[in-house]
Order: C-alpha cells, then sequence, then structure tokens
C-alpha cells in the first residue's frame, strides 16, 4: 500500500524531556474492510518516540484503549492531561524510548485524528452513521498499513492492553509475520454477552439522548450549539466507568461518604461521593470523545471473537506463530477476568507458542494496568528486553 | 551448572543439549535459566506462584501461571523431549495422575522429592512422637504445604504400579550422592529419570 505523509513536525514536550513526535498518515488506497466495504481517505494520526534503528527491528507498537489515543506519552491536547500512559513510556522507563522506537497510532474510527465517523466523507459532510460497521480486524488493518508506510516489516513487539490488547492480539493472528514478541494485559479474545451488556447501555444511553438526531449532530456543533448528545454519553462513560474499577477499590476509595455536606438531602442531587465522581467522569469525557465514535469503536469490540475468525478453534488462530506471547491479567479485573488470560494462554500452548501467563495482585480492577503496578513495570521491561 | 540446587543440577547435567524441556513447578526459573543459557534448551515453565512467574517473566522465560494438579491437561501429547518435576510431587493433590500426565506431554521426566525415609525423618518420629521438622523438611505439619510425604521405596512402588520405566536414578545426601542400595534410608533427596 502506497502512502503519503503529511507535515510530520517534532514536537518538545514541556515537563518531560521525552521527545513525541506527531505524524499524519494519508493511505493512498482504500482500506479493505470485514464488512465488505472499502474505506476511502483513511487518516492515520501517530506519535513516534525513540529512534528506529538502521536494520528497523527495534519498533514497538502500542495499541491504544477504547476511549485511548496516540498520546501515550505525550500531553493530551484537549485536556493537557499527561500521556495515558507516560508511566510506562520513556527512557530508562519499562518500555525504553532509550532502546527502543515506540509508535503509537490513533484506531480507526476514533476521533483524535485518525478517520472515523466525526471524519469528512467525500461529499465534504461528516461520515456520522455512514461510516462503515468496522472490527478490531479493521483498526489492526490500519495499524499493518502504516507499518507498511513506515517500512517496517517486523515488529520488535506489539503491545495492549484491554482494546489494545485485543489489537495485539488480532495481528498476532492474522499478520504473525508481523511482530516478535505479543504483549496482552487485561484483555480477552472475545466480548463475553456480560461485555457486551455494558457496552449496549452505553449505546442505548447515547442514542436514547435527543440531541444525537441519528448520528447527524455535528453541525450543531460547529454553530456552537453543545457537543452533541453530551448527556447520554456522560451516561454511557458513567456506566463503562464503574466495570473499570473493582468493587472494593471504590469502596476504598468512596465509601458511603457525602459530598460536601453533612447529611443526606433527601433529593436526588450527588448526595454521595461516588456520584459526584461518576458525574464528574462522565462529563468531563464529552469534552475529549465523540459519540458516534464511541458507539463505532464499542461495537468493535462487540464483535471481537478471535477463535470464531479462526474456525472456531482459538489454538488454529495462532498455528504456525513463531512471536514469543506475554499474558497478563488482574485479580481484581471483573471485566476482562483472568479466565479469558488463562484461555489465551491455554491455546497458545496447544498452538506450541512460546507463552507466559500471569495474574497480577492489584486492588484498582480493569483500570490496574494504567496504574501503579511495580510487579507490571518488572513484567513487561523483561518480557521486552529479552 | 554451578549455584543450582543440588537435585536440579542433577537434572540439569543429565538433560540432552538442545532439547524441548517442561519445567512444572519452575520457581523462580533458576533451572530454566541455567538450561536455556548452558544447554541451549527450549524451555516453558508452569507456577503457580505469581510472584515466582513475575521474576521469570522478567528474566525472560516463558513461563505460565497454572497448578501441575489440573492445567498439565491442557498441553498437547508428547510435545516435549523432558517435563521436569522438581520437589513438587509431594505437594499435589493427585501425585500419581501427574506422574501420568508428565508423561503424556513429556517423552522421558524428571522427578525429584524429599524423602521421607531419611534417618533424620525416622528417628525424630521414634523419638519424638511428631510429625518431623529436619534440614529437608524444615516447615511443621500445619504449614508445610507437602500434602502427600513419601519415600524412595514409595516411589519406586508407584512407577511399577503405573508401569513406567525408571531410567536413572540419583541419591543425595548432605555430603555427595548416594548408591542405590541404602537410599530409602540414607538419602534426603531423591532424582529420577522415568519414560513410558
Amino acid at each position: 500500500m502506497t502512502a503519503r505523509f503529511r507535515s510530520p513536525k517534532p514536537e518538545g514536550m514541556d515537563g518531560s524531556d521525552l521527545q513525541a513526535s506527531s505524524h499524519l498518515l494519508e493511505l493512498a488506497e482504500p482500506l479493505p474492510l470485514d464488512g465488505g466495504q472499502a474505506l476511502p481517505g483513511v487518516r492515520i494520526s501517530y506519535e513516534t518516540y525513540g529512534t528506529l534503528n538502521a536494520e528497523r527491528s527495534n519498533a514497538i507498537l502500542i495499541c491504544h484503549a477504547l476511549t485511548g489515543d496516540q498520546h501515550v506519552a505525550s500531553p493530551h491536547p484537549k485536556t493537557g492531561k499527561p500521556g495515558w500512559w507516560v508511566r510506562m513510556v520513556g527512557p530508562g522507563k519499562p518500555i525504553d524510548t532509550d532502546r527502543f522506537h515506540v509508535i503509537c497510532a490513533n484506531v480507526l474510527g476514533s476521533c483524535m485524528g485518525t478517520t472515523g465517523p466525526a471524519s469528512p466523507a467525500s461529499d465534504g459532510q461528516p461520515w456520522a452513521m455512514r461510516f462503515p460497521v468496522i472490527t478490531i480486524r479493521d483498526m489492526v488493518r490500519g495499524h499493518v498499513a502504516l507499518l507498511d508506510a513506515l517500512g517496517i516489516e517486523r515488529l520488535h513487539a506489539v503491545v495492549g492492553g484491554s482494546m489494545g490488547g485485543m489489537q495485539a492480539l488480532s495481528l498476532a493472528a492474522n499478520w504473525p509475520e508481523r511482530a516478535g514478541a505479543v504483549l496482552v494485559i487485561a484483555s480477552t479474545a472475545r466480548h463475553s454477552a456480560q461485555n457486551i451488556a455494558f457496552h449496549e447501555v452505553g449505546r442505548q444511553a447515547i442514542m436514547a439522548d435527543p440531541k444525537w438526531k441519528n448520528g447527524d449532530y455535528y453541525g450543531a456543533r460547529d454553530k456552537g450549539g453543545g457537543k452533541g448528545p453530551e448527556n447520554g454519553l456522560a451516561v454511557a462513560r458513567m456506566a463503562a466507568h464503574i466495570t473499570y474499577l473493582s468493587e472494593e477499590g471504590m469502596h476504598e476509595k468512596f465509601g458511603r461518604r457525602l459530598q460536601n455536606r453533612e447529611a443526606k438531602t433527601f433529593g436526588f442531587d450527588a448526595d454521595f461521593q461516588v456520584e459526584s465522581y461518576l458525574r464528574h467522569q462522565g462529563l468531563s469525557f464529552t469534552d475529549r470523545f465523540d459519540a458516534n465514535s464511541y458507539l463505532y469503536i464499542t461495537r468493535a469490540m462487540d464483535y471481537f471473537d478471535l477463535a470464531e475468525e479462526h474456525g472456531g478453534k482459538l489454538a488454529q488462530a495462532f498455528a504456525g506463530s513463531t512471536a514469543r506471547f506475554c499474558l497478563v491479567s488482574f485479580d481484581t479485573d471483573w471485566l476482562y477476568p483472568t479466565a479469558e488470560s488463562r484461555a489465551i494462554a491455554h491455546a497458545l500452548n496447544a498452538a506450541g507458542a512460546q507463552v507466559s501467563f500471569v495474574e497480577l495482585s492489584a486492588p484498582f480492577g480493569h483500570d490496574s494496568f494504567l496504574l501503579d503496578v511495580p510487579a507490571l513495570d518488572r513484567v513487561i521491561a523483561g518480557f521486552l528486553g529479552s | 551448572m554451578s549455584g543450582l540446587r543440588p537435585d536440579l543440577a542433577v537434572i540439569a547435567e543429565h538433560v540432552a543439549p538442545g532439547s524441548r524441556v517442561l519445567d512444572v513447578g519452575c520457581g523462580d526459573g533458576a533451572l530454566m535459566a541455567a538450561l536455556r543459557d548452558q544447554r541451549h534448551v527450549d524451555a516453558r515453565g508452569m507456577e503457580l506462584d505469581a510472584h515466582n512467574v513475575a521474576e521469570c517473566v522478567a528474566r525472560g522465560l516463558s513461563v505460565i501461571q497454572g497448578d501441575a494438579d489440573t492445567d498439565l491437561a491442557y498441553y498437547p501429547d508428547a510435545v516435549f523431549d523432558y517435563a521436569i518435576l522438581s520437589q513438587t510431587l509431594q505437594t499435589t493433590r493427585r501425585p500419581d495422575k501427574v506422574l501420568g500426565e508428565l508423561l503424556r506431554v513429556g517423552r522421558r521426566a524428571f522427578v525429584s522429592f524429599p524423602n521421607f525415609g531419611h534417618w533424620r525423618v525416622r528417628l525424630s518420629l521414634l523419638w519424638n512422637g511428631r510429625m518431623p521438622v529436619t534440614r529437608s523438611l524444615p516447615v511443621s505439619w500445619y504449614a508445610t504445604e507437602n500434602i502427600h510425604h513419601l519415600t524412595v521405596a514409595d516411589f519406586r512402588a508407584l512407577v511399577e504400579e503405573l508401569g513406567v520405566k525408571v531410567e536413572g536414578a540419583w541419591f543425595l545426601a548432605s555430603d555427595g550422592q548416594v548408591g542405590a542400595a541404602g537410599a530409602n534410608w540414607r538419602a534426603e533427596h531423591a532424582v529420577f529419570l522415568l519414560s513410558r
């Protein structure tokens, strides 16, 4: 696939000696999709850190989660917050940018620069719900097109947590020659009924918001008329956020404590700290994320079933794979519980692949992969360094 | 193979270079690392303790967190030249079934265990009438992970019952190896090489 690069501009980052450079790739050819269509004019927005060596053999692709983005270790352009994995990626850190060339691309369907439902279609209007339904494998097809454009035949490793782990697995199964090591954290090889159910709650909250307007809310946004279905998107985020935390962690953080008041108000204001916290999480999310992107990406996750793609047997997905694999789960993660990672490890074993699997103890639920878990740092550094 | 626990050193010396090995109950991966670095062995591990697994992965080893009693079932037949079970047999719920599984996934199996028939153990039980706490069995009965104590003679009887061939046996005491004849009372640890 030929491609055209636009405006590669290195940026010095405040408060960090880490040099991130932001790029935009325009695919010259339409991107074929699992749904049967081919998507024209795809743009992929990505960041890189560290230097690609002369052999082009030290690249690590980091795949982000549902609402993540390419700003893995650089400040978010809208919120100004540090990169989502800044604790893991940088000089001397477990994913060491002194040794590795780190690439992180915004996924297809998202809203941070890569083509998604908010991007203009060929008629100049936003795709909105005319955007084709995409899959995890379609996102990875975009990543592979990027690797082709960068001239990287084989990654040192592909790394991802949560939905990023699904992409890593999909790359390993469908493009086995493209990665020498595959690190999958807090993820799954298929979305369970419970996973789909929670996503459906979120999607229905968005679609029930009158401002959603069947996805055609972008005009209103241009005229300063709000950001579309903010209330629905906030509720979707609130429901999802609960699934990212552990029951114990929530109890410890909030308990039954009241929010800035001495007594219950006998009303429906946010009396409890946990209510106030979730409302804040929901609202601030609408400042940085597009509701239609949320619909499309959650759909892609729900459609993910790696075994189904490979004749119903997960082991078959990895037949002939020469990569090293490492799977990590967390004991308090009830969104993608340990059993999911163990099933992948068993399938890889059956396929004769080199695989490690460990369940780490951490109090933060699914979000543990983003937070301070020193054992995870050791596992990642050891697995990638060897 | 200096620096390894004595039973592991015996195993490491007798694993053919370049072979495929599964170390069940691999601990912190010391044996696997030695086999990989010194004998170019393709070593895989299984370990129950998460902290140990993390250490193994940090050493660049391929180790799966799993339970010898249940998780060997997920390995295909005869994919390994050797399956190794060191100091773990006596901690399993069904040692007989674990031995069967070892020799299903591996063409040969190394098994090492502390010998409950050692004279110190016998003497301690005889004189004190209490479950022995010795150098090779340092943990009290209520806290030990060893739920199926066995002697060298018990092990020989079991492998005969299972119809398993003994290809080699090594018996370790504090001052070196001892012969097979008096092993049931003289050996603190035993290492067996088995095949179907």
